[in-house]
């Protein structure tokens, strides 16, 4: 890859692409929140596997993270070999 | 042994980071590491930037004390990368050259925003690095047995060598090295964790015991037998507490629960001596012990990371709650057992700062939480430290890989957490008194030689943060304020040069607030940063990329705005009254409702950044700007 590989980069499109995402991670984040805060009793019911809601939600926010990375790594390739 | 581990530790980290480093050849070396750092050892130097003591020692102290709680920390601090890498990584990248007031100044040339943002990335920067030297401080005193000074001193110098050396190529690799030392042997920690499992039998002075601490029914225990009763005079009357003289003039003291008499533990501040356990040669016993397994077993063997989750969930496991008594000689905290559902644990809100969510009737307790929870998410990509790491690589796809591999770095450290806290909780290793230290301490319960590493690791991650905060003030110093705002004519070399000496200034300037700031807690301090940094920084940046409308004046009065607001909202907040200014709260009351200021100073930074520029249409957007730029050209 040259130094000017900047050239190839769709500004426009990253950004459309990274708000989408950012506004499915607020929504997963803020619903965590919003059950902390207003339903603490949820956070202990056992949905599947014996393990809490709470740790399963808390978990699922980590990976959730990284995924959506992924993705948005891979929507923004550029055509110069980047995320084969 | 232990010293000499952790010695050879730090040395290798010091060494080859030196050897990789070498040095730095221009400004742009020096402030951005010639921009050519790969992209997968910038994502690991994200984690090993990022990944501070708060982290590391906070969150598994908080973990290991109040269960799920410090796992909030965690989501937050990863949550954050998210506005990091869909919002600003890119353009912040595009638009500046070594610091982000470049970025945000890029299209206007005003000192106004120079000046601001360097004194917001200063502010920023130093409220960051007081509970990074705490740490430190509190890392040094039981492995060295040095006074808290000596370690805050020790990692100041080191780091000012670091910085000074290379700048932000050494820098880079001691916190990669860092980073990639952290996980893996965070790592190796839970799998021994997971392996170990759960017991209730403990081994305390070479015997056999189910019940480390003494807590039976009160008719079964004469507490007379123990020695003199003393009566429950002045501070100690109508307390749930017993005091016993023994025949030694040892005082014990024990909680009446119920029917039940527990024995307590107590540390006693007199006139700068601490006395625990009632004797001038007593100790603190070490906690955190599993009262009951399911079902009735004593041991759990090897388990699976979800097998962990739940049998904890259906354990009771033996935590110990705090109370003082303040009296005209001297304040006795006694520290006394609180057994706990497993289920309880892990669930929010048993924390003393989230413990409001619980509490059905009362809104301020919620909006403080959710307030704290939108500073973490916001407040990272706002942070000096991480922002300029976008200008080590050397264009935009290497801005997104790195911040992936950051993510999956950072994350992966921050599902670990939870392993780490809850096998300290259940490690019979704890120090009752110092929640920080439950890390390394969950290490020594495992033997000498891994304590010896993880407290070595634990110092370099203070390293590495330290040399990340301090590259970020210097070049705030040195290309803001006295390149582009004093506008002073500075060579390459000189350049170099002003940003060594700011390094050493800030250095010095960090190891003083150490040393001042030593008893506040690590997290609540770090939480005040992501708070500022979030109020001033975040508004100005985002409306910068989003609206063309945003004017000079505009993001200039936003970053003042959020960050005098913010840093005065938390000085006058309860949390600051009790803890920094040691006041009682009964008799002096806060002046603002709850303590976390981001969810009123966020929007305010917004609000403040549209109006103005409403108002300056005229002579700040970027275009008015540019309009300018070329009349004045053309004359």
């Amino acid at each position: 890859m040259s130094d000017n590989a900047d050239i190839y980069e769709n500004p426009v499109r990253n950004s459309r692409y990274g708000l989408s995402l950012f506004a499915v991670y607020l929504l997963l984040y803020g619903g965590f929140m919003y059950l902390n805060a207003f339903k603490p009793l949820t956070m202990a019911s056992t949905p599947f596997g014996g393990v809490n809601l709470a740790i399963l939600y808390g978990l699922f926010l980590i990976v959730a993270a990284f995924v959506l990375a992924l993705i948005y790594m891979y929507l923004c390739r550029t055509q110069t070999g980047e995320a084969k | 042994m232990a010293i000499g581990v952790f010695c050879v530790f730090v040395g290798i980290v010091l060494g080859i980071s030196f050897f990789l480093g070498r040095k730095a050849k221009s400004a742009q070396g020096y402030f951005a590491a010639h921009g050519q750092i790969h992209w997968f050892v910038n994502g690991i130097a994200f984690a090993g930037d990022y990944l501070s003591a708060a982290s590391f020692l906070g969150i598994c102290g908080m973990i290991a004390f109040y269960g799920f709680d410090g796992f909030l920390y965690s989501i937050g601090f990863l949550a954050g990368w998210i506005v990091a890498l869909f919002v600003v990584a890119e353009p912040l990248k595009k638009l500046g050259r070594y610091t982000f007031a470049d970025a945000l100044d890029s299209r206007f040339n005003s000192r106004g925003i120079k000046l601001s943002a360097a004194i917001s990335t200063l502010v920023v920067s130093i409220f960051y690095l007081i509970p990074q030297m705490v740490g430190a401080g509190t890392l040094v005193t039981p492995l060295f047995n040095l006074p808290h000074e000596v370690g805050v001193i020790m990692v100041g110098i080191v780091v000012v060598v670091i910085v000074v050396t290379a700048g932000m190529v050494s820098t880079t690799w001691v916190q990669f090295i860092k980073g990639s030392l952290l996980v893996i042997f965070c790592t190796v920690l839970t799998v021994m964790i997971l392996q170990r499992g759960f017991s209730t039998q403990y081994t305390i002075d070479g015997k056999e015991t189910t019940q480390p601490f003494i807590r039976v029914k009160a008719s079964a225990f004469d507490l007379a037998t123990r020695g003199t009763i003393l009566p429950a005079e002045g501070a100690w009357s109508g307390k749930p507490y017993v005091r016993v003289k023994n025949t030694a003039g040892v005082v014990s003291v024990w909680r009446k629960d119920g029917d039940l008499i527990s024995e307590t533990q107590t540390a006693l501040e007199s006139g700068g001596k601490k006395i625990f356990n009632g004797s001038s040669e007593g100790k603190l016993r070490t906690i955190g012990h599993v009262n009951k397994l399911p079902d009735g077993k004593t041991s759990t063997g090897p388990m699976g990371p979800a097998e962990f989750f739940t049998t904890l969930q259906h354990s009771e496991i033996m935590l110990w709650s705090s109370e003082k008594i303040i009296e005209p000689e001297g304040t006795t905290t006694i520290y006394f057992q609180n057994p706990t559902s497993g289920a309880d644990i892990m669930v929010p809100g048993r924390a003393p700062i989230f413990k409001g969510i619980r509490d059905e009737t009362q809104i301020y307790p919620k909006l403080d939480f959710l307030s704290l929870m939108l500073a973490l998410f916001c407040g990272t990509a706002s942070l000096p430290h991480i922002l300029i790491r976008y200008y080590t690589v050397k264009d935009q796809a290497s801005v997104r890989k790195s911040t992936v591999v950051g993510i999956a770095s950072i994350g992966f450290f921050y599902v670990l957490t939870l392993f780490l806290g809850l096998g300290a909780m259940t490690s019979g290793a704890l120090n009752v008194a110092n929640s920080n230290m439950s890390a390394p301490l969950l290490a020594k319960s495992f033997g000498d030689l891994p304590f010896a590493v993880i407290s070595a690791i634990a110092f370099t991650t203070v390293l590495g943060t330290v040399s990340g905060l301090i590259m970020a003030a210097s070049g705030a110093v040195a290309h803001d304020l006295m390149t582009n705002f004093l506008k002073m004519d500075l060579d390459d070399n000189a350049k170099i040069r002003a940003g060594k000496i700011a390094a050493v200034v800030v250095g010095a300037i960090a190891m003083v607030l150490g040393i001042v700031f030593q008893k506040v807690n690590v997290s609540f301090l770090v939480g005040w940063a992501f708070n500022i940094a979030a109020s001033a920084n975040l508004p100005a940046l985002v409306m910068l990329l989003f609206w063309k409308g945003t004017t000079k004046q505009g993001i200039t009065a936003a970053i003042w705005v959020g960050m005098l607001s913010s840093l005065g909202w938390i000085l006058l907040s309860a949390d600051t009254y009790k803890d920094v200014y040691q006041l009682d709260l009964n008799v002096y009351k806060p002046l603002v409702p709850f303590s976390q200021p981001a969810i009123v100073t966020i929007p305010l930074g917004f609000l403040v950044l549209t109006v103005v520029s409403l108002f300056t249409q005229q002579s700040g957007t970027a275009e008015a700007v540019a309009r300018e730029q070329k009349s004045l050209a053309s004359v």
